[in-house]
């Protein structure tokens, strides 16, 4: 649990860091501090409202996977742990997922500098390396179970379920939203109209890819 | 009000948001079922919670029916008081409690107080009260299934919630855990939107710092709960999994019924953390939208500024920081290391610092103000009664000695009950009270509303003072029946048929309340924009009840925090928060 706490503790400390950037130790009832026009500037971000709204969501899915962790760290030490021959297709997904972000990278780039082919490839290879790395965490399944590990056989193998399907669960989530934008893209909509939706997709893209090293160091390391 | 500028201070630069495009739906169901207004969301949200509460707060009747006479009635077996005890507690505390105060108070007053047109993702908080409708109805649904709900406790605390001999541990459970999985779905939906529309759709001039208690107190409990929920969330995946495919997450080896199962290894006390991690933040999560509403009420009703605003920001802050690292104190009794236990004894006696300055705030507010006792301003103050005694007896239990004698006891449940129980609902009533006219247009009966608050104060503490005696003579918690039992004495049990009595009362006088809602919604007294003189912007709409956008054609701009109340050499006792500052001196230039 000292992960789980380390962690709130982390995403605490940003929010309360910022809060207290913000106007928290002004005060209020002292009239007239700021004409208007300087309120609005150091009161709220000039980010889009889905911008902030994915650093939030993305606050919870690290709360929710530190606290798996934790949870993995925990279990750990009870006696009936076997270590697991990790699948060596792990690797190559790494790779594939690690290609997948730095395509959706230069999809944004492209976004940035207004040209639509690189939108268009990047997306489209992102997507595609994205598919290939859920398509091999299947078959990293498949050798687990060839190799006598189903899910309640072992509770090494059991988190290897639950942290492979609920990480690959939250890049479908990712991939829905990037199907939609890359079937926007392909209607012919203008770069800017989907520019934020690419740009969403990218930061999604990489803190994903840094849960999945993560857990990936994790079950190696075990 | 006359929009004169003044001087150069006055002068509003044009609108750096654009204007939000609101989706306006033209047929009835569109407007009132799959609403995208976040007020009729909150109603729905509303009358959901208030539906299921009212069907926990039955089973707590025919609790303590069995409670204080037992061996009376034969359709309460053992199983199926601790059926009644879990879905009371689970239904209380998340599917009423929560509910109401984010998905009902949040959606409602978090756009009209930050001079919003709606919430920044409409479709999505449409989407958050579906689910947590469903989550509802499936857990209403074990009610209906083989074998019943699930008997485990609230705290469902493996390995017994799972084996069988708990009642319900073949449907009962799943549907608890699924339907709880659905809650925190449902609810991280509405979350995102309540933090990031603080966040980002302030109108302009409303700083942080501007913002009234009541919003700060919904931003940080909502913050808490995305937070902590997924701890819960985690526990409910797993567990489910321990119980439908045979893992060992939680389970250890064990012999059930005198049949050896196929588990094995797995960490009760696992479980126990990850539930706590969320269940002690979850205390909060009820307790800051109150403390916030309850600052808000006091102040208007008492016509004077909040006492210390910055010093409550601040503590509402501190409490939400430290709230994520006290949980352990639920598990002293889990033979867990003795420095661990020193530490969160600590973390424990610390939370009541901030909690504290709170409190005194409250009452230097009260202090020589001009207090109007009100129904919201009795409830106001009938909360802050009951905090203290909750928080005093939180001070023995959060001690590891001393709570190891108490722990299981009525005391605990004696102390919860007044903390988190009667002191959240307080303030519901008293916020209901206070923005009823707002929601409807007309006040709520003010006779019945007195009625209603006394006895619903008096009673509960003829229910709840008597508990901490029980507890102290070793009455233990989740017991169906004492039978004969040499330490207590027979007064123990004419007691427990007395709380009994008042506390079938107290639940039958609920009724006067829902009969004051829907009598007053037809013929109460017309209320007006503003009836309480209040300063805050959702007192401010054009139209009662404000209409889908809240503000007419412009927004508002806030010039001022929202605390001016009775400033000296004004003519009115409050000034709007969106009034321009040279008007405030009207008052002087025309005498
Ligand atoms: C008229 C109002 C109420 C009455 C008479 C009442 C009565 C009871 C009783 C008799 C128990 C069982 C004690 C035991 O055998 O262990 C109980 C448990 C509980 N109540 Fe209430 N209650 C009321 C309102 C509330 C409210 C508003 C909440 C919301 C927080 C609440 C939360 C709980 C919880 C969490 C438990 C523990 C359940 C468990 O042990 O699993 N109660 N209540
Ligand atoms: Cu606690």
């Amino acid at each position: 649990m000292t992960i789980a706490l380390v962690v709130a503790a982390a995403i605490v400390a940003i929010i309360v860091g910022w809060l207290l950037r913000q106007t928290l130790n002004t005060k209020p009832w002292i009239e007239q501090q700021h004409p208007i026009e300087n309120v609005r500037a150091e009161s709220a971000w000039s980010l889009p409202p889905v911008k902030v709204g994915l650093g939030v969501f993305l606050a919870v899915a690290t709360s929710l996977f530190a606290l798996f962790i934790s949870a993995y760290f925990m279990r750990r030490m009870g006696a009936d742990w076997n270590t697991l021959a990790d699948p060596m297709v792990l690797w190559w997904n790494t790779a594939l997922l690690c290609l997948g972000s730095i395509y959706f990278q230069r999809a944004r780039t492209a976004a940035q500098r207004g040209q639509i082919d690189g939108v268009k490839v990047g997306l489209l290879a992102g997507g595609a390396f994205t598919f290939a790395f859920l398509a091999g965490q299947l078959w990293a399944w498949q050798q687990l179970n060839a190799s006598g590990f189903y899910l309640a056989t072992n509770p090494a193998s059991d988190f290897f379920y639950l942290l492979t399907a609920l990480h690959g669960l939250h890049l479908l989530g990712g991939l829905w939203v990037w199907g939609r934008t890359t079937a926007k893209v392909w209607r012919g909509f203008e770069v800017a109209d989907v520019r934020l939706s690419v740009e969403l997709c990218t930061v999604y893209w990489h803190f994903l890819l840094v849960v999945w090293l993560i857990l990936f160091g994790l079950l190696l390391s075990t | 009000m006359a929009y004169v500028a003044h001087d150069e201070s006055d002068y509003v630069p044009p609108a750096e948001v654009e204007e939000v495009e609101l989706y306006h739906p033209k047929t009835f169901i569109g407007k009132y079922i799959w609403s995208q207004d976040a007020k009729v969301i909150a109603i729905q949200y509303s009358i959901t919670a208030i539906a299921v509460g009212l069907v926990a707060l039955v089973l707590s009747g025919i609790m303590r029916l069995q409670l204080g006479y037992p061996n009376t009635f034969s359709f309460i077996t053992p199983g199926t008081y601790l059926q009644f005890v879990t879905m009371h507690g689970m239904i209380m505390v998340i599917y009423l409690l929560t509910a109401l105060f984010l998905g009902g108070f949040g959606n409602y007053l978090i756009p009209l107080m930050v001079g919003a047109r709606d919430m920044v993702f409409p479709y999505v908080n449409m989407v958050s009260y579906w689910v947590y409708l469903f989550a509802v109805l499936l857990l209403m649904a074990s009610f209906f299934v083989p074998g019943g709900p699930t008997g485990s406790g609230w705290t469902l605390y493996p390995p017994q919630a799972i084996l069988e001999g708990t009642p319900g541990a073949s449907w009962g459970i799943i549907l608890m855990l699924v339907s709880l999985a659905f809650f925190i779905v449902g609810f991280t939906m509405g979350g995102l939107n309540y933090v990031v529309t603080v966040l980002q759709a302030r109108t302009r001039g409303m700083t942080m710092m501007r913002l009234p208690l009541t919003v700060w107190g919904i931003f940080m409990a909502t913050i808490l709960a995305l937070l902590a929920f997924p701890a819960l969330f985690v526990s409910c995946i797993m567990m489910t999994l321990d119980s439908l495919l045979g893992t060992s997450f939680f389970m250890p080896a064990i012999v059930s019924m005198g049949q050896q199962l196929d588990y094995g290894g797995g960490s009760p006390i696992l479980f126990q953390h990850l539930f706590w991690f969320f269940g002690h933040p979850e205390v909060y999560i009820v307790a800051l939208p109150a403390f916030g509403m309850v600052s808000d009420l006091i102040s208007v009703h008492a016509r004077k500024n909040i006492f210390g605003y910055r010093m409550m920001v601040w503590a509402i802050l501190a409490i939400g920081a430290l709230s994520l690292v006290v949980w352990a104190h639920h598990m002293y009794v889990s033979g867990m290391n003795p420095y661990f236990g020193f530490f969160f004894a600590i973390t424990t006696l610390v939370i009541a610092i901030p909690t504290a300055i709170k409190v005194y705030n409250w009452v230097l507010t009260l202090w020589r103000g001009n207090i109007h006792l009100t129904v919201p301003m009795l409830f106001a103050i009938g909360f802050v009664f009951t905090f203290i005694n909750g928080g005093l007896t939180g001070l023995f239990l959060g001690n590891v000695t001393v709570d190891l004698p108490l722990s299981d006891t009525m005391f605990v449940v004696a102390h919860f009950h007044m903390v988190m129980a009667v002191a959240p609902i307080m303030v519901v009533f008293g916020a209901i009270y206070h923005w009823y006219p707002k929601i409807t247009g007309r006040m709520l009966n003010d006779t019945l509303g007195k009625f209603h608050f006394w006895a619903t104060f008096l009673g509960s503490y003829a229910i709840y003072y008597p508990m901490h005696y029980l507890g102290f003579l070793g009455v233990p918690r989740r017991y169906y029946a004492m039978g004969n039992t040499d330490f207590l004495p027979e007064s123990a049990h004419s007691l427990n048929a007395g709380i009994t009595i008042v506390a079938l009362i107290v639940g039958a006088i609920q009724v006067v309340f829902l009969y004051n809602l829907v009598w007053s919604y037809f013929k109460g007294k017309p209320s007006g924009g503003n009836p309480w003189g209040a300063t805050t912007l959702e007192w401010q709409t054009p139209d009662t009840p404000p209409k889908h956008g809240n503000f007419g054609p412009t927004l508002p701009v806030v010039y001022r925090w929202a605390y001016d109340y009775s400033v000296p050499g004004v003519d009115e006792d409050f000034i709007p928060q969106n009034q321009p500052p040279g008007e405030k001196t009207r008052g002087l230039e025309e005498t």
